[in-house]
């Protein structure tokens, strides 16, 4: 098998897949969130600068799904395939939520009726929380394992997959995400606004570490098959110690007021537990609660070497250039929120 | 109603919903271009102001082309699992190639253009300007692509048997330059800039006829009917090679499109007219021998009729294919006469003397629409029973384990989401037509509100 540094081509398209989610946690996480504190937000001038404060970015966020759905058609076909499909309805749900949220955001600074903005700032925030909370849901059941068959075909019921243990994580999501806007907000605000978001910061980082918690107890005890990589390397360890310390870094740095150093935590927070997510799953991507043989890995999912090959080449070209004019877009928009004619 | 056609009726229904807007946004993004390099030519404010209105429409159907075309994405998954399995290797590094390579670009851009006017130069505006037009181009690209490998599958091979089988690349320039891709991008962005053009002329137009923002509308009307008018007529030439590229390689489409059943015959090229399939002719005005002679230049040559291919690989619905094909090349000649004559009053010096001619370019905004849909749903209606030519039928393409009351549940999801859009759209798409141009947050009033502070002090 072809290999690349040392590592073969699925497993490369495995790394690139999950930066890429990373990086869309990341950078969307901070906008749902920002976008699931939108009601607690209660005077028009708060929820404008709310709302502008992800204006120039969100669109250029949601990219990162759109190249995160690519790579993932193209990298494992078969996950792609068995993953949306299985999970039809809670895609179709996802979707809605989507479409509603984006316009949402376009469609409330148009008209100044009160009725108009009350319906968009609600359909915007209940938008912002379902989908922070179904991506929570979708992780939760990749963790879980689905009854995949010899055919690489779900053979469950589609129900299944709304099990406590996926709103588990759906909820850890949601106050992740919550913690990780709230800190955005009060990086791009003043006055009473910052104010407020600091509190508000204080309840939703007091609630991710509980249920983050819960939810890691949880894990260990009964889901046994996503600790054997740790059990069997201890070096691993370093993984969880790491998020640990990032999340611990995260109110000690808030406390001192430094919320650019907080919100680059809150962001290592999110790679740490992805790249922990990465390890328990490796190189299995789907789990298969029928048989282990059925487990649909990187391996047997994985497009040709040819092709894998192909898209390595263009990755390692696009990604940068993307990098880039992402880090351009966020330095022409630095600094606190000010309204003008062109704000939303 | 079984998951088949439902699934059919979906993907037909969120992808011509979808692709009202990612036209308009390739073509409005073309005069942006246009508008803004002359303000920075000629530092004319007009050409701001016009810019600065344009990008505000472009806004609005970047954001609905931009949610719509996430559900495509997701689509291909959902709906359509067997058909990923088969083609991921292939269709996966199209689309992933367009979300690196173009869509990046075009959003990334966007926050700048609509966003940035006080915060970069007037230069680097005018860049990000050009990087959202060009992301919105290379996107059409790279979708483009992968449904052209649809229609002429090249540069792979095919590995498994029965359910295991799947298409692997073999050479990826061959799989991208497929015999069709080059022909039908051009088509299609060529259909993308009048789809822009028109809506432009339509909006200026309208404002001649109320005598408002004259100036500035005769201005705007000039360049989009310059980009209108070229664009009509290079349609014409890609519409003609494409046409060319069917006849070759998918020749039971080519039948459909004119209703030529007879296996092996002279074949008639029709104006208008009406198939039965059932009795196998076609009733309109034709020029006799009339494809033959498209095709080969010659009156008397005979072409393969739908009768030439077994029945199981012969287009079901011919009227269908007949008339939606007819129907965008009407339009397309509809198109390039309106434009001609409108220009040739241009170069008279007559262009705003006839109300009826502005009126005219009003209503014209909907055909480049229905001409574009026209055109896909004859491409793709040709294309059947196959999904990917000759190699898998739409039929096999399914997911497995969706069921029909799971399709009809999102099918009569995304149909109230999607009239809910389009009313919305409709409605703030008029409104910012009625506000016009001028924006009268945008009369720069801080000196006097710096002089009140004076004194006040």
């Amino acid at each position: 098998m072809a290999t690349f540094l040392g590592l073969d081509y699925p497993t490369w398209w495995f790394l690139l897949v999950g930066g890429v989610f990373s990086g869309y946690a990341i950078l969307d996480g901070f906008d749902l969130g920002a976008g699931a504190w939108h009601l607690f937000l209660r005077k028009e001038q708060s929820r404008r600068i709310a709302l502008n404060a992800v204006g120039p970015v969100w669109d250029g966020n949601e990219v990162w799904l759109v190249i995160g759905g690519g790579t993932l058609f193209a990298g494992f076909p078969h996950v792609y395939a068995t993953l949306l499909s299985a999970m039809y309805i809670p895609f179709m749900l996802f979707l809605a939520f989507i479409i509603f949220r984006a316009i949402s955001i376009e469609f409330r600074s148009k008209e100044k009726m009160l009725w108009w903005r009350t319906m968009w700032d609600v359909s915007y925030s209940v938008s912002s929380i379902m989908l922070a909370v179904l991506l929570g849901v979708v992780l939760g059941n990749v963790l879980q394992g689905a009854a995949i068959g010899a055919d690489k075909e779900f053979a469950g019921d589609w129900v299944e997959f709304f099990n406590p243990y996926a709103f588990m994580v759906g909820f850890t999501t949601l106050a992740l995400f919550m913690m990780h806007g709230a800190i955005y907000l009060i990086m791009k605000t003043e006055g009473r606004l910052y104010t407020k978001m600091t509190i508000l910061f204080k309840s939703a980082m007091i609630a991710f570490i509980v249920l983050f918690g819960i939810t890691s107890l949880y894990t260990l005890l009964y889901i046994p098959h996503l600790s054997d990589d740790f059990k069997s390397n201890a070096a691993l360890f370093v993984i969880p110690l790491m998020a640990f310390l990032s999340i611990a870094n995260i109110p000690r740095l808030a406390s001192k007021g430094k919320y650019q150093a907080a919100f680059l935590f809150s962001s290592l927070t999110i790679s740490f537990l992805l790249i922990l997510v990465a390890i328990e799953l490796y190189p299995v991507l789907i789990f298969s609660t029928i048989d282990p043989a059925y487990n649909i890995t990187v391996y047997n999912a994985a497009s040709s070497e040819k092709s894998l090959g192909i898209m390595l080449l263009m990755a390692m070209i696009g990604i940068p250039l993307v990098a880039g004019y992402t880090f351009f877009v966020y330095k022409t928009f630095y600094g606190k929120v000010t309204l003008d004619e062109t704000s939303y | 109603m079984d998951v088949e056609i439902l699934s059919r009726i979906q993907f037909a229904f969120t992808i011509s919903f979808h692709y009202i807007y990612p036209p308009l946004s390739i073509g409005i993004g073309l005069i942006m271009v246009i508008m803004e390099g002359l303000y920075l030519k000629t530092g004319d404010k007009v050409y701001e102001t016009m810019t600065r209105f344009w990008t505000k429409i472009f806004a609005l159907t970047f954001g609905i082309g931009v949610a719509t075309g996430i559900v495509m994405e997701f689509e291909f998954g959902t709906n359509w699992a067997t058909y990923s399995r088969y083609v991921g290797d292939i269709f996966g590094s199209a689309l992933a190639a367009e979300g690196i390579f173009a869509f990046a670009l075009e959003s990334g851009f966007l926050g700048v253009l609509l966003f940035g006017w006080n915060r970069v130069s007037s230069k680097v505006h005018f860049i990000a300007t050009i990087g959202v037009f060009l992301g919105s181009m290379f996107s059409a690209v790279w979708i483009v692509v992968a449904n052209s490998w649809q229609q002429t599958p090249a540069g792979y091979h095919i590995v498994g048997e029965g359910i295991e089988a799947r298409a692997e690349i073999t050479d990826f320039w061959a799989m991208v330059f497929n015999p069709s891709s080059v022909d039908r991008i051009m088509h299609v962005w060529i259909g993308a800039f009048l789809a822009g053009a028109f809506l432009v002329l339509s909006v200026h137009a309208y404002y001649l006829v109320k005598g408002r923002y004259v100036e500035l509308s005769k201005k705007a009307f000039k360049i989009a009917l310059a980009v209108a008018t070229v664009f009509s007529l290079s349609q014409l030439a890609t519409g003609h090679s494409s046409a060319d590229g069917v006849a070759e390689n998918q020749p039971a489409k080519l039948a459909a499109m004119e209703g030529h059943f007879d296996s092996l015959a002279v074949a008639d090229l029709y104006l208008f007219g009406w198939v039965d399939k059932e009795k196998q002719e076609v009733t309109g005005l034709g020029i006799p021998g009339g494809l033959s002679f498209l095709v080969h230049f010659d009156f008397n040559e005979p072409i393969k009729g739908l009768n030439y291919f077994p029945e199981d690989e012969r287009p079901g619905q011919v009227n269908a294919v007949f008339q939606f094909y007819h129907i965008m090349v009407a339009i397309g000649m509809l198109l390039i006469g309106l434009t001609m004559f409108a220009s040739f009053q241009w170069w008279r010096g007559k262009l705003f003397d006839n109300k009826w001619l502005l009126w005219a370019f009003v209503f014209a905004v909907i055909l480049p629409q229905i001409a574009n849909q026209a055109g896909w749903f004859a491409a793709e209606m040709g294309r059947q029973p196959w999904v990917v030519y000759g190699l898998l039928r739409t039929s096999d393409a399914l997911s497995k384990v969706v069921t029909a009351n799971q399709v009809l549940f999102s099918l009569i999801m995304f149909s109230i989401i999607y009239s809910v859009l389009l009313a919305l759209f409709l409605y703030l798409l008029n409104k910012k037509i009625k506000h016009g141009p001028y924006d009268e947050k945008l009369i720069d009033k801080r000196p006097q509100q710096k002089e009140m502070v004076d004194v006040l002090d």
